[in-house]
């Protein structure tokens, strides 16, 4: 159990550290790429990845650097690509919102909401016809389930059976606009069940529950049950929808909604379950790691100009 | 041995014999399981391969064609089938936003061998749903292969470079090109995308034909040569990437060019090709024929003012190598009277 918690600590401590650093060195303006953080919700992203294998293959959003680097994205690779230089993941091409670690399964991230739905599908399909016993997990927002992609997604892998695993990361917010105002179902568990797909809601950004029930259900589909299934994870966005800063003076939502969240934050949850030792070791060893990719990314060239011809094609 | 098939059969051939030799290609579409199996392209694949190589799909363009996409990206070649190009529009984010984009905003860690084939074109009474060209749309984006076969011979040799190809291809069929017949070889083999040709000589006007549009080009031109005027016409068969070369030394030689689409012409594949020309020969003397700028009517006169054909097609001509007006009897095409679906 303490080995999980030290695990869990490290990625989500990581995570938002990262995250920070990104905000303190935004204004120097080297990082030349619209960024959506993920400080607030890293539990989500953590709490499923620690239940995974590495072959397992995971789809995410542009609000994606928790999941690439909770499922074990390279850290230099992707400073170098916010910083956009050749160095990066996607070779400063891709930018933050479509970072990518094949290697790792971290498929690329899309801009366009409930895009990489269908293709988390697509790839579930291929590993239930070649019989391999890898999963795939799809990640979207609360607002990713209001587009038409992700009901025929939805239907099209309940109907096949498939080894996919969908996490909705529920924030309550398309940018600035609140569920209840586009919703009529609210309860997106529902719209699960309406496809005759098992799900559940988990509620608080509990990153030890995410991390407990993701993991039975991996490991009931690796047994041989058949998917798909679904979580809804309440979260919240503690920045604004896309930069560093924060927004609870633009009216559209206030602090005092974000205080029960921002008081129940998993990264000082776990830290606290840790001894003192071990938890300044981890710090330690991840503030070092992420100097060292700041320094990376820094130091690393820009693509040269033919890169701008390059990977059209195969 | 030379034994002749239609179009359609053409590239059932094709996708048997990719299918037979990579067992990581796979068929995936409405209907392409059922017993007319899309218009004879896959009669007999499910019997053959079982239905978790031809599987039939729910109607959602949109999501299929991501989920072509994932199982491109984990290693399958897939082929998406779309029954008309009308409806590949709903799949427009995918194909665009994700196809075309996905090896270049992901610095080349990943390829999507995927093929897209999707129908074009008038049969007859279809109406303005049913009978649209876009594939100018398609050519128009960055990182899409767009080819339009006129012929079973280059169906089959195109559809087996498509599938072996590691990109995204659109593979447009006209679909009275389906029932075309032709000489097509027994044995597997590729036609290179990228390459036109050039299907009969001439002097006096270069006449390129998007697609099944070629057919009526020959046929123009065999009007054309009663009245004495020796036209080229010239095949692109593949839109994107274009054959700019063939076309160029094509209208070096006869210094007048004219560009038929089964599709609009504004802002289509004729458009292109005359601005190519007009950026390596300045001066040409160029001409553009292509749908009326309407939507496609129903009923049968106006149906036929709104497609170009080889009365139109060597009209224009005429009047661009002549100067003067010329109304050669007007034909039906046979296939047009004969036809009497599938639409």
């Amino acid at each position: 159990m303490s080995a999980l918690r030290e695990k869990l600590y490290r990625s989500l401590y990581r995570i938002r550290r990262v995250e920070e650093e990104v905000v303190r060195l935004y204004p120097t303006d080297k990082i030349k790429s619209p960024v959506h953080l993920s400080i607030g919700q890293e539990a989500v992203s953590v709490g499923v990845c620690e239940a995974l294998r590495p072959d397992d293959i995971v789809f995410g959003t542009y609000r994606n650097h928790a999941l690439y680097l909770a499922k074990g994205g390279d850290l230099n690779k992707m400073l170098a690509e916010l910083y956009g230089k050749a160095t990066g993941c996607a070779k400063g091409k891709g930018g933050s919102m479509h970072l990518v670690d094949a290697a790792v399964g971290v498929m690329g991230g899309s801009a366009v909401v409930g895009t990489t739905i269908p293709q988390a599908v697509g790839y579930a399909l291929a590993l239930k016809l070649q019989r391999r016993s890898n999963l795939v997990v799809s990640f979207f927002g609360d607002g990713g389930t209001e587009e038409g992609a992700f009901h025929e997604s939805m239907n099209f892998a309940a109907l096949k059976k498939l080894p996919i695993i969908f996490v909705c990361e529920n924030n309550f917010y398309a940018i600035h606009s609140r569920q209840e105002a586009r919703q009529s179902a609210v309860d997106i568990c529902k719209l699960a069940r309406a496809y005759d797909m098992p799900a559940e809601r988990i509620e608080g950004n509990d990153v030890l529950a995410i991390h407990d029930r993701v993991g039975t259900t991996v490991r009931e589909l690796r047994d041989g049950a058949p998917g798909p299934r679904f979580f809804e994870c309440m979260t919240y966005r503690w920045k604004e929808h896309v930069g560093p800063a924060d927004d609870y003076q633009g009216g559209y939502r206030s602090y005092d909604e974000a205080r029960p969240w921002v008081e129940g934050d998993q990264v000082k949850w776990i830290g606290q379950m840790l001894d003192q030792a071990t938890r300044e070791r981890i710090e330690k060893e991840v503030e070092t790691e992420i100097a060292g990719a700041i320094a990376f990314a820094e130091s690393s060239p820009f693509p040269a100009p033919e890169e701008l011809y390059t990977d059209v094609f195969a | 041995m030379t034994r002749t098939i239609s179009y359609a059969q053409a590239i059932c051939e094709a996708t048997a014999q990719e299918m037979e030799r990579d067992e990581r290609v796979i068929v995936i579409g409405q209907g392409v399981d059922d017993f007319k199996g899309f218009v004879g392209t896959t009669k007999g694949l499910v019997e053959k391969f079982g239905h978790d190589r031809v599987m039939d799909t729910p109607l959602s363009e949109d999501g299929m064609t991501g989920v072509a996409i994932g199982l491109a990206l984990a290693g399958l070649r897939p082929i998406h089938t779309h029954i008309r190009m009308d409806f590949t529009l709903l799949a427009m984010n995918q194909i665009v936003n994700i196809a075309a984009k996905s090896r270049y905003m992901f610095g080349g860690t990943v390829k999507l061998p995927l093929t897209i084939r999707t129908v074009i074109g008038r049969s007859w009474g279809q109406g303005a749903q049913h009978s649209q060209g876009l594939h100018s749309l398609f050519a128009h984006i960055p990182g899409l292969i767009v080819v339009a076969p006129s012929t079973p011979f280059d169906a089959k040799g195109c559809l087996i470079a498509s599938i072996r190809d590691d990109n995204p291809v659109i593979f447009v069929e006209h679909r009275m090109a389906h029932l075309s017949k032709g000489i097509v070889p027994e044995e597997s083999y590729t036609v290179p995308l990228g390459k036109a040709r050039v299907l009969s000589p001439g002097n006096d006007v270069t006449i390129v034909g998007v697609s099944y549009m070629v057919v009526e080009c020959l046929r123009a031109a065999h009007r054309l040569a009663t009245a004495g005027i020796s036209a080229e016409v010239v095949d692109p068969v593949t839109l994107n990437p274009l054959d700019s070369e063939t076309i160029t030394e094509s209208v070096r030689k006869t210094r007048r060019l004219i560009v038929v689409d089964t599709a609009w012409t504004f802002c289509g594949m004729t458009a292109e090709i005359v601005a190519q020309i007009a950026e390596r020969l300045p001066g040409t003397m160029v001409r553009r024929l292509g749908y009326a700028p309407v939507p496609c009517p129903t009923t049968k006169n106006l149906e036929n003012l709104f497609y170009p054909n080889a009365t139109t097609i060597a009209a224009e001509a005429h009047q661009l190598v002549r100067g003067q007006p010329w109304e050669p009897p007007h034909e039906e095409a046979p296939e047009i009277i004969e036809f009497k679906g599938p639409f």
